[in-house]
């Protein structure tokens, strides 16, 4: 299971790397989304995927689901939502002011400060 | 009073709450914050007196022990760079009184300067890496809210690319943590220590500590990793450029000091001359950038990717002089970057422009400035009786004691030429004659001067009296050579 879960994290990784590299600003924003996915993911691998109950303490089971990863991955997900949607909203305005979403004309070069 | 551990982050975030709820009252908010970055400096005074006198402080939140709960810790390293940050905080602050403009003022430019300060003081003082990258959050959040307020055309474009670049790096930080966590199997920092140290650093701990290197490489701009500051660093208003050249970097240096003596230490032959080399090439790239440009506010950042480099070649010598001198040259550096940032503000504000070649005669009408460039700029390079001499002295010493005698030659030339750019700023900015009438209303100009002089001041007694910090250097020092202090503290042994 880890093996396919790793497998399936790397595609995730290699497409927000193939994204995160192109000149669209919502397909670089497309690729932030697609890594934190790939991470959030990868935290859960690595904790193991052991287990046979839910962390519950209700639930009678004789070993539990690792919960350190999963909140973990909730911390993270809440901060990569924030700064996502900063940095959406950043998009629209950087489009309204530049009039562009391309990178390859956001140089700074001495003429265009 | 262990709570006393936790202030440095408490106090800021309460500050910040409170003055989010009176953003329109401008005089309210300046009042309050000035007041509450006084405090925070009495509270982090207080906070390395009581480790001087008590050793390493932890504070367990909630009661839970060591390896279960979230740890505080506040060792000497940390005490000392949260009240260096306070007292750059406290200086920025009043200079951003005179220069950052009511429109920036109204919408919440002071709440998110304190919530900054909860961002570094708090990566500063935690003991578990998780809550470490919270903490990197809470800084780069408010970074990102900084360097865009106020909405200009260059702001936004380079807000853009500053915040991908660390979304990147934020999520190689979460892909490192779970690299470490399903090795170790524990978050806490002396945890993690004594575990690999029972494991004696096999292949996939360097991997790691390379992986963990490049994270804080990109947030601390050492030599592949560093095509992001030049950009992202002169786009926002003077006051925030400083804050950000003197505090930013800085955590991320701090976090290479601890992951590198606390942690990978087992195989000092690859990760210690890894970073050496990177150190190196750092240096060199930076010296290249601050002769380069003509531009004040370049030069100067420029010179923060040289600094960045001597600290961590102190660093990649590990051993004791090197890593007192790295302790020693990182406040030094804190310090004078901030105050350097402020008064190539004033010589902007002064001239109308940040083109050195539009500059000239300054100091026929602004003398003060003048000294007080001259005095940083002289520190900066390290002249004897100033402050940036000892730390480099101590490094050079260490490195001449390992036998690294390419990274002593690199370190000598690079000051030679920090001298030559800053100088360079001098005497075009000041010397020469007067291109323009230059006459501003004096007063602003003076209240302007104020931060700066009291950050000069503030690094020439650190310079001078070098010999009476020094002991807490040494107990910095000790608990980085010995992680065994450290994890005895944490872990309660």
């Amino acid at each position: 299971m880890e093996l396919l879960m790793a497998i399936v994290i790397g595609i995730l990784f290699m497409c927000a790397t193939y994204l995160m590299l192109s000149k669209s600003i919502l397909r670089i924003i497309i690729g932030t989304g697609l890594l934190s996915h790939g991470a959030h993911l990868l935290i859960l691998t690595m904790g193991g995927l052991k287990g046979d109950s839910v962390p519950l303490l209700s639930d009678e089971a004789a070993s539990y689901a690792d919960p350190l990863p999963q909140a973990l991955i909730l911390t993270a997900i809440v901060i990569s939502f924030g700064v996502t949607s900063f940095l959406l909203v950043l998009a629209y305005r950087t489009y309204q002011e530049l009039g562009t979403d391309d990178m390859e004309e956001m140089r700074g070069t001495e003429t265009n400060e | 009073m262990n709570n006393l551990t936790f202030m440095p982050v408490l106090w800021p975030l309460f500050t910040g709450i409170l003055l989010i709820f009176f953003a329109k009252k401008i005089k309210l908010q300046r009042g309050i914050s000035l007041f509450s970055s006084f405090i925070g400096i009495v509270i982090s005074l207080y906070l390395v007196f009581t480790v001087r006198t008590q050793g390493i402080l932890t504070l367990g939140v909630g009661s839970w022990d060591a390896p279960f709960g979230i740890v505080i810790v506040a060792d000497m390293l940390s005490s000392l760079l949260v009240l260096t940050t306070n007292i750059i905080g406290f200086a920025i602050l009043l200079y951003s009184f005179y220069s950052i403009g009511e429109e920036r003022e109204r919408h919440y430019y002071y709440p998110v300067f304190q919530f900054l300060l909860i961002g570094v003081n708090g990566a500063f003082l935690t003991g578990d890496l998780f809550n470490l990258f919270v903490f990197f959050e809470v800084m780069l959040m408010a970074s990102y809210v900084l360097l865009v307020l106020g909405g200009t055309k260059i702001q936004l474009r380079e807000s853009l690319k500053y915040i991908i670049v660390n979304v990147l790096s934020s999520s190689f930080f979460v892909i490192m943590v779970a690299y470490l966590y399903s090795v170790v199997g524990t978050l806490n920092m002396a945890d993690i220590s004594q575990r690999i140290s029972e494991v004696n650093q096999p292949g996939i701990i360097s991997v790691i500590a390379i992986g963990f290197l490049i994270v804080f490489g990109l947030k601390g701009a050492i030599f592949p990793l560093f095509q992001w500051l030049p950009g992202s660093y002169y786009a926002p208003p003077i006051p925030v450029m400083a804050l950000f050249g003197a505090l930013l970097t800085k955590v991320g240096i701090y976090s290479i000091f601890r992951t590198y003596t606390l942690m990978f230490y087992h195989d000092q032959d690859f990760t210690h001359t890894f970073l050496a080399i990177l150190a190196i090439l750092t240096i060199i790239i930076g010296v290249i950038g601050a002769i380069a440009y003509w531009d004040v506010k370049k030069i100067i950042i420029y010179n923060i990717i040289i600094a960045v480099g001597v600290i961590l070649f102190g660093i990649s010598v590990m051993n004791e002089q090197a890593l007192s001198g790295s302790i020693l040259y990182i406040i030094h550096d804190m310090l004078i970057k901030a105050a350097l940032f402020l008064l190539v503000g004033i010589m902007i504000k002064i001239s109308g422009s940040d083109d050195l070649r539009d500059m000239g005669g300054l100091i026929k009408q602004y003398p003060a400035v003048a000294w007080t460039f001259f005095i940083a700029a002289i520190s900066l390079a390290g002249i004897p009786p100033f402050s940036g001499f000892a730390g480099k002295l101590l490094i050079l010493q260490g490195a001449a004691e390992k036998g690294a005698y390419l990274g002593m030659a690199v370190v000598l030339i690079s000051s030679l030429m920090v001298l030559y750019s800053v100088m360079k700023i001098f005497m075009t900015g000041f010397w020469g004659t007067p291109k323009a009438d230059y006459a501003l209303t004096n007063g602003k100009v003076n209240k302007m001067l104020v931060p700066a002089v009291l950050l000069v001041i503030i690094s020439v007694l650190f310079g001078v009296g070098t010999e009476s910090v020094y002991p807490y250097i040494t107990q910095a020092v000790d608990s980085l050579m010995n992680p065994e202090i450290y994890n005895k503290a944490v872990l309660k042994e």
